[in-house]
């Protein structure tokens, strides 16, 4: 589940990847995108008033269950979902242009040039009868006029940018004659080889040993910092939250629930979720009698999800709220207690204060004190 | 890749040899005295003209001892005996009962026809099928896919015999589209072979295609629902290259296997076809010999023919998959 870079508790941690330029519009704009897929079942609400942005040099850290829309509003940024089969409103911009009704020729050229994506399970994401090289100079032949033995040395060029060893040797080879690592390797050298202004990593590292896994997120950060590409990266792993992200945005059931500036997220969460999602993370520091605390229960149906709060149905604090709010009334996504550019989605009336009282010395004991005090520094 | 080639044309000569073993014994070990057709060709056949013809084409012998006969006549040139004696070159399949004539030289007369229609028909149908499979696939549950769905059903619900004979009827006789639809050697001309078969292939085509139509269909919306095909999509491939090259390259696998078996049996004579357009073919020889009093020889070699013919198929579609299919090789 989580990666080596946790040990320490990502409680704590949550570092600056990339200095913030200021001043630049946002590279991505999402603005209330919501994706339905009708079905013969009903409407499947895969994702609802959906908004966030990302700068350049800058990476969001997309985190949720599974179904919880993660994917498919990223799939939306490429228009990868089937106009037919899909309802898509909302905007998307991506360097201005609004990608929700784009047509397919503008589609497509932004495709893997502006903006490109990792796919989860390398082998699956690899076309099996082509060779790695030439999937690579594909992607590059696309959107360049050069020649195919151009294309190909570039291929070579970026296997051994991320890390295959004997590049030139390994180019011809077909996915399955490489490992795991090195399949993610060659995925992230084909979505980096038009040096994207974003890149949309999903589940980067799912398929991974932890120790391949660390491996290709110091690898994502050495690119981003050579080319200042924007990153989002959608994973269900805390720790390569910390890792990586600036930003995080948490989504339950197709909305985002609560969004912030990483550390402060994951040093002071206000919602209920969120604190389930640290709470069933493991903690390699903390003894081996330490309980993981799932959170109960499954993922909402999004044909039918809950009336009032999505998470109502499994949330333990909900009865710390007044009357029936959490089951009648969506709560808004509001500015946090804790910290600028943090935001809820939550009735909670304080908490922040159940977290440290409650939630905190249950999972991380030793960072109470911790939590009490970048608490007071950011109410101040 | 070549030791694989090697051994995969061991066991195919191997399961030639199984076949012809098996059609030798089929007929020479039957219920039946092979030699009584040939007896009641000549009008009256009594007991000591029969016993003499047993005699004559070793039917006494020993059937090992016969095979051995019959086998080394393949390498070299043999005297066949019934009433006069007959010399057989070599590859010899022995002498007609009914035209006296070599088995194997007449295989050779018949075999261009066969294989002229064959090739045509097949590429037709394979290309149509193809095409039109992938179209309804990507344009899956609108009109033109439930359209197309719709319409193979009801061509493939139609027999075979009915479209030529239908087709044969209304384009050559009644409107003479095709005023001319014999088989002419390409010796002849290019010209005259190709207007004289364009009918006969148009037969095939639209009937045969249906299947490939749906077939690549169904393995074509399974290739599109693949995570590589959203790989090629996100990389900015136009939709017509997803298609025809991603997809369609995972996708012709199993339809290429289908048309192997497929295109096989074409070889060995569309006897309908051969039938109704008169096309002097493998299929029509075999229907011909097996007409009472039977003629051994010829029907022996078509079963021949035809075992010789799959086995190269199904190795020609084997050897192609190593080629489409990076993962075959050397296997």
């Amino acid at each position: 589940m989580s990666s080596p870079h946790v040990n320490e508790g990502f409680l704590s941690a949550g570092q600056q990847v990339f200095q913030p330029s200021a001043g630049e519009d946002p590279f991505l704009v999402v603005d209330e995108l919501t994706v339905r897929f009708p079905t013969h079942d009903g409407l499947v609400q895969a994702v609802t008033d959906l908004s966030y942005s990302v700068e350049r040099g800058k990476t969001l850290g997309i985190v949720g269950e599974s179904g919880s829309g993660k994917s498919v509003s990223s799939m939306a940024v490429l228009g990868l979902h089937d106009p037919r089969s899909t309802r898509l409103s909302g905007s998307i911009r991506v360097g201005g242009r609004e990608i929700v009704g784009a047509d397919e020729d503008d589609l497509r050229r932004l495709r893997g040039k502006d903006v490109a994506m990792i796919f989860q399970d390398p082998l699956s994401a690899l076309h099996p009868f082509y060779s790695i090289g030439d999937q690579i100079a594909e992607a590059y032949l696309l959107h360049n006029k050069v020649s195919k033995r151009e294309a190909k040395a570039r291929a070579v060029e970026m296997l051994d940018r991320v890390g295959i060893p004997q590049a030139r040797n390994r180019v011809d080879d077909f996915p399955h004659q490489f490992s795991g690592g090195m399949r993610q390797r060659a995925m992230i050298a084909m979505a980096l080889v038009n040096d994207p202004k974003l890149l949309i990593a999903d589940e980067p590292t799912t398929a991974l040993d932890v120790t391949v896994q660390a491996q290709i997120l110091d690898l994502l950060q050495d690119l981003q910092r050579e080319f200042n590409s924007a990153i989002i990266i959608i994973t269900h792993d805390l720790g390569v939250i910390a890792e990586m992200a600036d930003d995080v945005l948490v989504m339950y059931a197709g909305r985002a629930v609560e969004t912030g500036p990483t550390k402060l997220l994951l040093t002071n969460p206000e919602m209920p979720y969120t604190w389930g999602l640290l709470s069933s993370v493991p903690d390699v520091t903390a003894s081996t009698d330490a309980r993981l605390i799932p959170i109960p229960g499954n993922p909402p149906s999004l044909l039918n999800p809950p009336s009032g709060c999505p998470f109502n149905p499994r949330c333990a604090h909900k009865d710390k709220v007044p009357g029936d709010l959490c089951t009648t009334t969506l709560p808004d996504l509001l500015p946090a207690q804790v910290g600028e550019d943090h935001r809820r989605r939550c009735h909670l009336p304080d908490p922040e204060v159940i977290y440290g009282t409650e939630v905190l010395p249950e999972i991380a004991p030793n960072l109470v004190e911790q939590h009490e005090q970048t608490r007071e520094e950011e109410t101040r | 890749m070549a030791g694989y080639i090697v051994r995969r044309l061991l066991s195919a000569a191997l399961v030639v040899v199984l076949t012809s073993m098996f059609v030798f014994a089929l007929f020479f070990l039957g219920p039946a005295n092979a030699a009584r057709p040939l007896c009641d060709l000549n009008g009256r056949c009594n007991p000591e003209k029969l016993a003499l013809l047993t005699e004559q084409l070793g039917l006494n012998d020993s059937v090992v001892n016969q095979y051995g006969i019959w086998a080394k006549g393949l390498v070299s040139d043999r005297e066949i005996v019934f009433g006069p004696t007959f010399h057989c070159d070599a590859p010899c399949l022995g002498i007609s009962y009914s035209t006296r004539g070599e088995v194997t030289t007449e295989l050779f007369d018949r075999f261009p026809a066969t294989i002229s229609v064959a090739i045509g028909g097949g590429a037709l149908y394979l290309v149509i099928g193809v095409v039109l499979g992938v179209v309804a696939a990507a344009r899956r549950g609108t009109v033109v896919d439930r359209g197309l769905v719709a319409a193979s059903l009801v061509i493939y619900s139609i027999p075979f015999y009915v479209v030529a004979l239908v087709a044969w009827i209304f384009f050559s006789l009644e409107w003479g589209i095709f005023p001319d639809t014999t088989y002419h050697p390409i010796s002849e001309g290019v010209g005259p072979w190709f207007w004289g078969l364009l009918l006969p292939w148009l037969v095939l085509g639209f009937t045969n295609s249906t299947t490939y139509a749906r077939y690549t269909r169904g393995q074509m919306v399974e290739t599109l629902g693949e995570d590589y095909i959203r790989t090629a999509t996100a990389k900015g491939v136009r939709r017509s290259k997803v298609l025809f090259k991603h997809a369609l390259r995972a996708a012709i696998v199993p339809v290429i296997t289908l048309f192997g078996l497929d295109f096989a049996y074409l070889l060995t004579g569309t006897i309908f076809l051969e039938q109704i357009f008169q096309i002097d073919g493998i299929g029509r020889w075999a229907i011909e010999a097996l007409r009472d009093p039977i003629d051994f020889p010829v029907v022996s070699a078509t079963v021949l023919v035809g075992a010789i013919v799959i086995v190269v198929a199904n190795l020609l579609v084997d050897i192609f998959y190593s080629f489409i299919d990076p993962r075959v090789r050397l296997a």
